[in-house]
């Protein structure tokens, strides 16, 4: 067991996402990046899907009651096991009645907390990830709480040795302002030209609202092309009969401050959608804080599957370097 | 249905979305239908969600296993083999959905938030009767319950159904949304935007017009009720929801039985064809309220 005695600002049980359950209004939720959320499985040996504990800004303080093997990944959240410094993208021992606290994240937002045999909570509609809009899956259905004991499962595929460690090329770097691709598409047509120029040109801010759901962006007010609104819109220029919404896409309702939804995202409403960030950098949003900065690079189909390979690639090469170490 | 145009786009790498139409209507929404169910039979590998919505529809699928051209290419063929909507059949269910129109609870939300309204001096349904044309709110909630709604896409969040009353155009309701979005909004409130009136599943942020209070819900993620021992959602795209003005004795009643566990919605299962709607909506919904409530 691992009890919990500080739960850190919002910690949550995620593993690959509850796939399958969109078209019910019921968003995939997960770990928002998956990258670091697929090498801190492979770290602590587990089999894919495992469930995590995502770390935001601030981590939780755990005690371990048994021996286990661990790796945390992501935003960097300098860790400390009974207040020693111990490093991430690496894999680590920690033993019966160590406490694992975390310093204030100093680059990116989320960090990944793997433990080897997975966090164990029920599997609600085949995942264990937790959205918390709806009290679903997780641990209780929401995020950590002083108090709570949490069970360690039986998901482990091999046993990956004390200290093994990546290598700088796999460890992404997060700064302060982030450049996220996406393709152009959707509703795009409801943007005047210029607007869908400024869109792409402007340094856009990330609002307060920046959470699981969706982050919210500030910039400056962007135009639709005047028409007399379809039967059943409604009648602002932003709407449109209410439609699916991808996740990574970007609406603009009223046109004021832009919206790039996440894996807890609504499934879909009355906004024109614009715009959607790659699978790739959906691993990266989420790693932007409240008042850094976002620049959106518009990509080609072709370019964002590259970046796909790209990624699965080093993720194989990772699992490689384990293996043979 | 060749003054369709129809737009596919890439949502990412990992979506395709397809707008059939910018504007609503029956016949839309019935070919969104057909196609993602006939996606469905195909049980193509790499597809993993299969999102029909109102004028439009989405699917989720993983580019590692299928390529998003060749996807779109299947889809187009699908859509060309629908053009003709004869041979399709939707499984459906006509549901009985009890409201309190005009409930202390909503009424509350309503007051809280007259200054993100178009109207702030009128409640939501005053002003949503009056830009339809009707004399009064007592024949504004004849009309809308009067004739059974579509439920014509399922989002937003768990649940929560779109519904699209089944009657000639010229007498649909439409209403705008909020000027800016709310904060709050009663869970199984009964709320109406653009041409779609909705019940929210949960408490929550919220655009639409609020009217009321639905007794019964849509979201149960206990799964205590009987209606929800397949789904932790109860509508589903198809069905048939008819809207009944009830009384604040019979609201109590109903919730009384939500409470205990016991309540089942009066529902039938009920098979038709678009055509069947389209030829003569009116007709079609006199004919689903009488299966309804007395076969």
């Amino acid at each position: 067991m691992i009890k919990v005695l500080k739960p850190g600002l919002q910690t949550t049980v995620q593993d690959d996402g509850r796939v399958g359950f969109y078209e019910t209004g019921m968003p995939p939720s997960g770990a928002v990046d998956q990258y670091s959320y697929a090498v801190a499985n492979l770290l602590a040996g587990n089999k894919k899907g495992a469930a995590v504990l995502e770390i935001t800004y601030m981590g939780p303080e755990l005690e371990f009651q048994q021996d286990a093997t661990i790796a945390i990944t992501g935003g960097n959240i300098p860790p400390k096991i009974n207040g020693e410094a111990v490093p991430m993208w690496e894999t680590v021992k920690i033993n019966r009645g160590d406490v694992l606290s975390f310093d204030f994240v100093k680059q990116g937002a989320r960090s990944y907390l793997a433990i080897a045999g997975g966090i164990d909570v029920p599997v609600i509609m085949d995942s264990r990830s937790t959205y918390t809009l709806c009290g679903i899956g997780g641990f209780n259905g929401r995020a950590l709480q002083e108090g709570d004991a949490l069970s360690i499962g039986d998901v482990q595929e091999t046993d990956v040795k004390e200290g093994t460690r990546l290598t700088e090329e796999y460890v992404p770097e997060f700064s302060t302002s982030h450049e996220i691709r996406v393709i152009i598409g959707l509703c795009s047509y409801r943007l005047t030209e210029e607007s869908k120029q400024r869109f792409l040109e402007l340094e856009w801010t990330v609002t307060p609202e920046a959470n699981r759901v969706g982050y919210r962006l500030k910039g400056e007010r962007l135009d639709f092309v005047p028409r007399e609104q379809p039967f059943g819109a409604g009648s602002n220029p932003s709407n449109v009969v209410d439609l699916g919404y991808p996740i990574g896409s970007i609406q603009i309702p009223d046109g004021v401050e832009p919206i790039a939804l996440l894996n807890d995202a609504v499934t879909g409403g009355g906004y024109a959608t614009v715009a959607t960030i790659i699978s790739t950098d959906l691993n990266r949003i989420g790693q932007a804080k409240t008042n850094e900065k976002v620049k959106f690079v518009s990509v080609s189909l072709e370019e964002a599957l590259k970046a796909r390979q790209e990624t699965n690639r080093k993720l194989e090469e990772i699992k490689n370097i384990i293996q043979s170490s | 249905m060749s003054d369709l145009k129809t737009r596919y786009s890439y949502g990412g790498d990992e979506f395709i979305f397809v707008e059939l139409s910018e504007d609503m209507s029956l016949e839309v929404n019935f070919q969104a239908m057909a196609i993602t169910k006939k996606l469905r039979e195909k049980n193509m590998p790499g597809i993993l969600d299969i999102c029909p919505s109102n004028a439009s529809y989405m699917v989720r699928f993983n580019p590692d296993q299928i390529h998003p051209d060749e996807l779109i290419d299947e889809l187009k063929k699908l859509e060309s083999s629908v053009e003709n909507l004869d041979d399709v059949v939707i499984n459906s269910r006509l549901v009985d959905v009890p409201v309190l129109f005009e409930d202390p609870w909503t009424h509350e939300a309503v007051m809280q938030f007259r200054d993100r309204h178009q109207d702030p001096e009128s409640t939501d349904i005053e002003y949503a009767a009056r830009i339809n044309g009707y004399e009064s709110k007592e024949d504004f909630i004849k009309a809308i319950t009067g004739s059974p709604f579509l439920v014509s896409m399922i989002g937003f969040v768990p649940g929560l159904p779109f519904c699209f009353q089944v009657v000639p155009r010229e007498e649909q309701i439409e209403v705008p949304k909020y000027v800016r979005p709310r904060t709050f909004t009663p869970e199984r409130c009964f709320g109406f935007g653009g041409g779609f009136s909705v019940i929210y599943p949960v408490q929550g942020a919220g655009g639409y017009q609020m009217f009321g209070i639905a007794a019964t819900p849509v979201f149960d993620k206990e799964q205590k009720l009987p209606d929800f021992q397949d789904s932790i959602v109860f509508p589903r795209q198809g069905d048939i929801f008819r809207y009944r003005d009830v009384t604040r004795e019979e609201y109590d009643a109903v919730r009384a039985e939500v409470e205990a566990g016991t309540f089942e919605y009066r529902k039938k299962d009920f098979t038709f064809r678009p055509d069947d709607v389209l030829k003569d909506p009116r007709a079609f919904s006199d004919m689903v309220l009488g299966r309804l409530y007395n076969d």
